[in-house]
């Protein structure tokens, strides 16, 4: 135990004294969950619109007091006629215009039927359809209310909700995916790296060859990156509470026992890649090509796997990333309990165990 | 049999990579406080012999003891017995000198007051009084040799492998280090040492020559002078060398 303490105390020497892997271990996670919170975003707020109202009459007054209300749109321009539209969408700073056609609320009323185009800059075409939903839901909220105060007909309207991120906030979908790139790039890259080090430098042969069991050594390596990818994940979600109000709905003593199994599946992982590389550069690379571009990719962090050809929906499986943040988005947003993620807890605790044994096999390899 | 005095005791030993043998039946014996020089080229099976004996690599054949422990079952009680330098040079850059000897004292077993204590005889010793809190890194590397050849003495092992411990440094450092073995041979400590320097090999109380896997000559540095009828080892080493 007391030899165990000074591997430990020396480990972290090694960290704290190494002011690269300081910034990846506590600036990546602050900046990349701030990066993909605020800057990378599906969301719009205050885009810049346009009004051509040819009716000028009260539905209309009443339909822009509406969007000039919503936080997602701020009118910046009010204009007179059709021919105005091209020239201020070359400008390129309003994305959008809203033409009320002549005698809107008239026709609203006696033919129960009005019209209201809405031009949309698609040179984004994300950002354009995103424009004309919010846009049409307006449009569908007044329509609702004036049917409620008239009720005449029946009008099949849509209705569509969104469940668990009603918002359709992005940040929802990124914590679990930030949360999972992280503790895969912490835990395994680090600890990777860290025990090729020892042998590039020679000092894992004296390791070896001092009293200190070989299994002694590698815990004693990854010990302190366990303690600090559960630091990390700590911070992780207290940004995604406080900075981002992203609910956590279920139990937060699940959510942990999660991440530090997956901790473990991806330090694992990184003890079986120290295996096979013989420099940090070398454990780098496999490390910054066959687990982060998968992890990020291909696991259902940034685009879903249900829309992928169906070879990559195969090799997703093989990503422990894609298990996990199934098991943090269910805990987080829909807040479900163990039984509902039990195959996805058990899959990552068979992946971690399968990773040890190979890493074991292979260590005994390399003694023989 | 085993006899008191010898602290290494080798019998046949071999490893095989597949077919080749790597080591083919070498045998000796090392003697208790004596200095030994284990020489032979690149790829002669220096290191893949060495590594056998200090429970790193497992034999394929043969016997042998160290320390009168078996290499086959009791690798953990050599490895309390041992110390050990390699070519590489072996503390960590990104810790101070005192914080090395601590971490590897600490993890030899010893209790904070041997550390403790063996630090300040150290580095009196040395004259490292000026940077024990600095970096090992900042340190020439003639004294990051000699502070690595102290540090593999620490927990004081019975008998201390070394390496091609004077890789790469000036011959003034080399000249110290060879005084700071000579020291430890004559407190009692057995050496094993690994070079390429065939002016070293003259210091040494016997060496053993190995040629393609085999022990080729084996004996004090002026009896294998007056065998094979030359002057210096160097030739010694050309003539067996070269077959």
């Amino acid at each position: 135990m007391k030899r165990f303490v000074g591997f430990v105390r020396k480990e972290f020497y090694h960290i704290f004294r190494d002011k690269r892997s300081l910034f990846i271990l506590f600036g990546m996670p602050i900046a990349q969950i701030l990066l993909f919170g605020f800057a990378i975003t599906n969301e719009i707020n205050n885009v810049d619109i346009a009004i051509l109202d040819q009716a000028n009459d009260v539905a209309s007054k009443e339909v822009i007091n509406k969007i000039a209300a919503s936080k997602h749109f701020s009118i910046v321009d009010i204009i007179q006629q059709e021919s105005s539209i091209e020239s201020i969408f070359k400008k390129g700073k309003v994305k959008a215009v809203l033409q009320f056609e002549n005698n809107f609320g008239n026709n609203l009323i006696k033919e129960k039927q009005a019209n209201v185009q809405v031009l949309t800059d698609a040179t984004d075409p994300n950002m354009a359809s995103t424009i004309s939903n919010y846009i049409s839901s307006i449009l569908k909220k007044y329509q609702q209310e004036l049917n409620e105060n008239i009720s005449i007909d029946y009008q099949i309207i849509p209705q569509s909700r969104m469940v668990y991120n009603a918002e359709l906030k992005s940040v929802y979908m990124f914590v679990p995916g930030v949360m999972t790139v992280i503790l895969m790039l912490v835990s395994a890259m680090m600890t990777s790296i860290s025990i090729t080090r020892e042998k590039e430098q020679g000092t894992m042969e004296i390791l070896l060859v001092s009293p200190l069991k070989p299994f002694q050594v590698i815990i004693g390596k990854v010990f302190p990156y366990i303690f600090l990818s559960v630091i990390n994940a700590v911070v992780i979600v207290l940004l995604s509470i406080f900075v981002f109000n992203v609910p956590v709905n279920g139990s937060l003593f699940l959510l942990g026992i999660e991440s530090v199994l997956f901790i473990i599946t991806s330090l694992a992982l990184g003890i079986l890649i120290s295996t096979i590389s013989a420099t940090q550069q070398t454990a780098m690379m496999i490390s910054l090509m066959g687990l982060m571009l998968p992890t990020i990719l291909l696991s259902g962090f940034i685009f879903p796997i249900s829309s992928m050809p169906l070879p990559l929906q195969v090799i997703s499986n093989i990503i422990p990333a894609k298990w996990f943040i199934i098991i943090v988005k269910g805990i987080m947003l829909k807040g479900i309990g163990i039984g509902f993620v039990l195959k996805e807890t058990l899959i990552l605790l068979l992946m971690t165990l399968l990773f040890i044994g190979v890493s074991v096999k292979k260590y005994k390899i390399r003694l023989e | 049999m085993m006899k008191d005095n010898n602290v290494i005791q080798v019998e046949n030993l071999s490893k095989l990579f597949g077919d080749f043998a790597a080591v083919n039946q070498i045998s000796f014996q090392v003697k208790a406080g004596e200095i030994f020089g284990f020489l032979g080229a690149n790829g002669a099976g220096k290191t893949t012999a060495m590594k056998m004996l200090i429970g790193i690599s497992s034999p394929t054949s043969g016997k042998a003891t160290v320390a009168g422990f078996d290499v086959y079952k009791e690798t953990e009680s050599i490895k309390k017995n041992i110390g050990y330098m390699s070519q590489k040079f072996a503390l960590y850059d990104d810790l101070t000198v005192k914080e090395n000897i601590t971490f590897f004292g600490g993890i030899y077993g010893l209790s904070k007051k041997q550390i403790e204590h063996k630090r300040r005889e150290l580095v009196e010793e040395l004259g490292l009084q000026e940077v024990t809190n600095s970096l090992v890194a900042s340190l020439p590397l003639g004294w990051k040799q000699k502070l690595a050849f102290s540090v593999s003495l620490l927990h004081e092992p019975k008998i201390v492998f070394l390496d091609e411990p004077t890789g790469g440094v000036d011959p003034i450092t080399r000249r110290q280090f060879w005084e700071m073995i000579y020291k430890a041979a004559h407190n009692g400590t057995t050496i094993f040492v690994t070079t390429h320097y065939m002016d070293e090999a003259e210091y040494c109380d016997r060496v053993s020559i190995m040629v393609d896997g085999k022990i080729e000559a084996l004996d004090t540095p002026k009896k294998l002078k007056e065998h094979y009828k030359t002057d210096t080892m160097n030739d010694v080493f050309l003539k067996l060398a070269r077959g």
